[in-house]
């Protein structure tokens, strides 16, 4: 089976993404992941004002046989925050890089984009 | 440690299934996605492969006495082609696995007086204590572990006779709940018994190892794996050994599993005795179920609480209903602190969230 690993977007290798405009980054979990995962469930996110750190868990993304912690890719400030998620958390399986996106945060520090994965490189760890 | 394959087990590698370890067995957890495979089930019909299941077969002039002894239902009472749902209890009446007992046909080819089939991986010590009990009651019978000499295969869901009567010359209008017969299925002996474990009308299919690909195939349906097999018995609050209750991490005794439906108190069997305290007394916990009304899923290990956070009892199973669209789950709780229709609290990840307990099943079927 082959997964879905668009071009524009940077990767943590536990499988969620960035997608990053100016200072801002989307960010969600991999093809790969929501079908590892399974049926999406419920997702507890932060609240938008909340601060995530690169590389530490920010909230769940539970399935029906799972229960798994989401980890930021970058540090900063939660601004934004997918609220179609809590009645339609299937979004994260039908479109994981669209509508299934899960927060966006104002990032912190340039940087530490540069420590995430390109495409290429993520597509070779889930090969 | 080498784990058990099922006799479907290229088959299903070949389909893509994910697999996982289960009593001891690889077996396929998921074909194509836990809610697809349910939804199946519940609306039309799915088929499992269940071979983990275990079969002991017990023959010989003692096989009933020896058999009766050793369940807590009464077994003595069924004829040919039927079969009860039993709970094994050692002497205290703590249950170690939870069983149907048939009685085949008698036109069946394999040798069996008695077909006992407990959960995966409790076969080996199931034979061993009929063995053991048959020894030290000096009693005439011969037991068989014959786990790996059956494929099972579970066809479940509304439309399961529609499929199954194309394929089998079994008179399937004639066969009741818990009845079995010997018919061919797709041209394979099989031993057809009315049983599941979802809650649906359907079938539970034993047949030769060798021949799993012929019934398997001839069955065209929806595939299901572990996963909805577990979503599916779990709204109907069906018992699952070793989780909801085990003789050494969670002992219980059939009374607080609420199948005291399955103790016959007239029978003689290792744990009467014992149960039958219980059953004049009454146990002090049960097992209920809680269906969280805000969102979220329980999950084994979870508190249950009062609405002020007194602890009450502990999540055993738990899952979101595919069919309910809401999290739900089996806990014991103290039956003179909690009724069902109370509210309660299950604790999700620190957070208390509002619940409400209730009877088993979360379904009307």
């Amino acid at each position: 089976m082959s997964f879905d690993v668009p071009d524009d977007l940077r990767f943590l290798d536990s499988h969620e993404w960035a997608r990053v405009d100016d200072d801002t980054a989307r960010i969600g979990i991999s093809d790969f992941a929501q079908d590892e995962l399974g049926d999406v469930v419920f997702v507890d996110l932060p609240d938008e004002g909340e601060a995530v750190a690169a590389g530490e868990d920010f909230g769940v993304v539970e399935s029906i046989k799972a229960v798994s912690d989401v980890y930021a890719p970058v540090s900063g400030t939660v601004t934004a925050v997918n609220d179609d998620l809590v009645d339609a958390p299937e979004l994260i399986n039908e479109d994981p890089y669209g509508d299934g996106w899960l927060i966006e945060v104002e990032v912190s520090d340039d940087a530490e984009l540069d420590d995430l994965l390109s495409p290429d490189e993520y597509g070779e760890q889930i090969a | 440690m080498t784990l058990r394959q099922p006799p479907l087990a290229a088959v299903h590698e070949a389909s893509g299934a994910t697999l996982t370890e289960f009593g001891g067995w690889e077996m396929p957890v998921e074909f194509d996605s836990i809610r697809t495979e349910h939804e199946a089930v519940r609306e039309s019909v799915g088929r499992f492969d269940v071979s983990h299941m275990g079969q002991i077969t017990v023959t010989g002039p003692d096989a009933l006495r020896l058999t009766n002894r050793l369940v807590t239902n009464d077994v003595s009472d069924l004829d040919p082609g039927e079969s009860n749902y039993a709970a094994l209890t050692d002497d205290r009446g703590v249950m170690l696995d939870d069983t149907v007992v048939y009685r085949p046909p008698g036109d069946w080819s394999v040798d069996a007086d008695y077909l006992v089939v407990p959960n995966a991986g409790h076969d080996a010590e199931t034979a061993e204590r009929w063995l053991d009990h048959r020894e030290a009651w000096g009693l005439d019978a011969t037991v068989e572990n014959q786990t790996e000499s059956f494929a099972m295969v579970a066809l479940q869901g509304s439309d399961a006779e529609d499929l199954l009567s194309g394929e089998t010359d079994a008179d399937l209008d004639e066969l009741g709940r818990f009845e079995s017969a010997v018919a061919t299925v797709a041209g394979v002996e099989t031993l057809v018994s009315r049983t599941g474990y979802t809650g649906e009308p359907g079938y539970e299919l034993i047949s030769a190892w060798d021949e799993a690909e012929t019934v398997w195939s001839a069955l065209e349906c929806q595939p299901c794996g572990l996963g909805a097999r577990d979503t599916l018995r779990l709204e109907m609050g069906f018992l699952l050994s070793g989780q909801d209750f085990d003789p050494e991490d969670d002992p219980r005794n059939p009374y607080e599993a609420n199948i005291d439906f399955a103790v016959d108190l007239d029978s003689e069997f290792v744990g009467r005795d014992a149960l039958e305290g219980v059953d004049v007394e009454g146990p002090d916990e049960e097992l209920r179920g809680v269906e969280l009304v805000d969102r979220g899923v329980p999950r084994e290990g979870y508190a249950v609480t009062t609405p002020d956070g007194d602890h009450l009892g502990t999540i055993t199973s738990g899952t979101m209903s595919p069919t309910l669209g809401t999290g739900i789950g089996l806990a014991y709780l103290p039956v003179d602190r909690v009724d069902p229709g109370d509210t309660a609290r299950v604790e999700v990840r620190g957070e208390p969230k509002k619940a409400r307990i209730t009877t088993t099943p979360f379904l009307d079927r």
